[in-house]
């Protein structure tokens, strides 16, 4: 293929120069502060900061509670990233089977997509009601007396069901577009050859769907561990207490409310690792295995 | 090997439309049957309905001797081969050819001899860890024909296979394909809208217009004795000539003539005679007066195309005949006349 090449060096360096402001404004210059700062201890009132070296690590490394946190977190992107993805795909199955009313069916399912994250958690407030949530009532069925912002396990069960059910829909909508992408005709030939229907779910239209799968997997784990702030935030009413929290609402709830900036950078720069290490891996080991058409 | 029957068979789409009106024919064992007519006409309806991938409204479908109604797609032993080829994008062509015979618990050692072998008969064998991507129209056609044959199923489907080819490939998978069904001896039906490949490639043709039948015949029956004027006009290039005449005392006169010629059916009253472009001779002489308006140059042949009497008319003629525009006249052959029914097209 033959090259277009620029005759002066300004023109590409203008034209990339919005571009690269952007990325340097709005990331680089805050991960470099958050970087900086994670060097050192911060006066909680603002009147100077004290060199301290790799400490604010150390401490987090040594730390119990940092250690619960980063576990729940993990377990929790695990939970919501899995239930929302294996959800959607099932409703996208069935949707794209359903034929008479197929289009009602499918706006009633994104509708949940509009939804506002602080929103999603006062509407799980009330699902969760410790006298009058329906939800609460359903597991006091089965003998758990449910008590949300108190319980532990209560409340990490209704982040984790707030978290899925916020976010069912965006799969929905990708998997159902991906799953009527695939030529009709492929499937019927997969009919003719292969009689299970599950057996050619999984030979023929997931890997057919895999690149949208992987997309979303991406997308699903930075959304349960970055954009679920709000919802943890409204499910816990800002009492942390004996509640489960996230490594990003504890980078928040150490910075603002524990003015211990040092410490709260330190911890933002360990998420931008973990985050750039898991991108690496998903690209490097998953992306292999998918072919896109 | 199979021979296939469809005894009053119907479809009615849910939303009402009657794509295939009630329909029976036999398909004989080892034979090539192609389904013709213009888009819409339900020929890829019915071959759907014997492939298992949509639903029979009424009627019993037969394959072999076993009623196959409710019968799964991949139970009816039959394979298919699609317009878009229907490739598996995301597997090998030599998995793409075993996937069939992989989930009919066949051994390994057993898929990979027999996908050799289909990939020799189709010459595919240095592709065989290609992705469909990879590969050009016509090879991919060609792996469609393998991940046919190598099932060795008692009924081939064959839905428009060539229409996405061009016209140089189309004529040498055309003769592949025949080549290969004669070889393996494998029950055929194959759907097409092109009149060609019908007449090039069909034991038996069966011609539908609007979900019906209109004619069931070998190429040559239905090239020679068309059953409407539908047939007469749409098989055959150029189609057949349809002009009024009139029918008197065993003997037809076209309108506006006195020349006589001997009816072929015993009628009386207005007809639509049909002519075929090659039985017309030109003759200086002849009383039947054909003004040329086109010349159309073919190599071996060259069409004329007019009008007599104000009707379209048509004359092939050979190439070292001359021809020029303007009038001339013209001698049909007798037995080559065709009378049908004003009203219904129907043959007299």
């Amino acid at each position: 293929m033959k090259r277009a090449g620029f005759d002066n060096i300004w023109l590409p360096v203008a034209l990339l120069l919005p571009q690269l402001m952007i990325i340097a404004i709005f990331f680089y210059w805050p991960a470099g502060w958050a970087l900086q700062s994670s060097f050192f201890l911060q006066d909680p009132f603002g009147f100077g900061s004290t060199y301290v070296g790799a400490e604010n690590y150390t401490s987090l490394l040594g730390n119990d509670q940092y250690k619960r946190i980063a576990w729940f977190t993990v377990v929790f992107s695990v939970l919501v990233t899995f239930f929302s993805l294996a959800i959607a795909l099932l409703l996208a199955v069935k949707a794209d089977k359903v034929l008479r009313g197929a289009r009602t069916y499918r706006t009633l399912l994104m509708w949940v997509y509009a939804i506002a994250p602080p929103v999603a958690g006062f509407l799980g407030i009330l699902f969760f009601d410790q006298s009058t949530g329906p939800l609460t009532k359903f597991f006091q069925m089965f003998g758990w007396d449910f008590k949300l912002g108190v319980d532990y396990n209560a409340t990490a069960t209704a982040m984790v069901i707030v978290a899925v059910w916020k976010q069912i829909p965006v799969n929905f909508i990708f998997f159902l577009s991906g799953l009527q992408s695939i030529p009709r005709s492929v499937r019927e030939a997969a009919m003719i050859d292969n009689r299970s229907a599950t057996g050619r779910f999984w030979q023929v239209t997931f890997p057919l769907l895999a690149p949208t799968a992987f997309f979303l997997l991406i997308i699903n784990i930075t959304y349960a561990l970055f954009d679920t702030f709000g919802i943890i935030d409204a499910l816990m009413k800002g009492e942390p207490g004996n509640n489960p929290m996230t490594l990003v609402y504890k980078v928040y709830i150490d910075g603002f409310r524990g003015n211990d900036l040092g410490g709260s950078s330190a911890q933002s720069v360990v998420l931008m690792a973990l985050v750039l290490i898991l991108t690496v891996f998903q690209f490097r080991l998953l992306e292999r295995r998918i072919h896109y058409t | 090997m199979a021979q296939v029957s469809l005894e009053g068979i119907r479809k009615v789409y849910p939303n009402g439309y009657n794509a295939v009106e009630t329909t029976s024919f036999n398909i004989r064992d080892g034979e090539f049957v192609v389904l013709v007519g213009p888009s819409g006409c339900g020929k890829s309806t019915l071959l759907r309905m014997i492939a298992g991938l949509e639903d029979i409204t009424e009627g019993v479908l037969k394959i072999g001797d076993r009623v196959v109604n409710d019968v799964d797609p991949a139970d009816r032993d039959i394979a298919m081969v699609f317009q878009n080829y229907a490739l598996y994008p995301h597997m090998t062509v030599r998995k793409n050819i075993g996937y069939g015979l992989k989930n009919r618990g066949i051994p390994a050692s057993e898929i990979d001899a027999k996908v050799q072998d289909a990939a020799k008969m189709l010459n595919l064998t240095e592709y065989l860890d290609r992705k469909p991507a990879q590969l050009s129209g016509g090879q991919r056609q060609r792996v469609a024909m393998g991940r046919a044959v190598v099932r060795d199923p008692a009924l081939f489907l064959f839905d428009e296979p060539l229409s996405n080819l061009d016209a140089k490939l189309r004529n040498q998978m055309r003769i592949e394909i025949k080549a290969l069904q004669r070889r393996l001896g494998t029950t055929a039906v194959y759907v097409t809208h092109d009149q060609v490949e019908a007449m090039t490639m069909a034991d038996r043709i069966i011609v539908l217009n609007a979900g019906r039948i209109e004619q069931i015949g070998t190429p040559s029956e239905i090239y020679h004795n068309p059953a409407s004027t539908f047939v007469a006009s749409f098989m055959g290039a150029p189609p057949m000539n349809l002009i009024d005449a009139q029918v008197d005392q065993g003997q037809v006169r076209i309108n506006g003539y006195n020349r006589v010629m001997p009816a072929p059916a015993a009628h009386s009253g207005p007809v639509t005679m049909g002519i075929r472009p090659e039985d017309v001779t030109l003759n200086a002489d002849g009383d039947i007066r054909f003004h040329v308006d086109i010349l159309e140059e073919l190599g071996a042949h060259r069409l004329l195309h007019g009008a007599i009497a104000d009707q379209p008319f048509t004359v092939m003629v050979n190439k070292d005949h001359a021809a020029d525009i303007g009038e001339t006249g013209i001698s049909l052959k007798p037995d080559a006349l065709r009378l049908f029914d004003m009203e219904t097209g129907q043959k007299l």
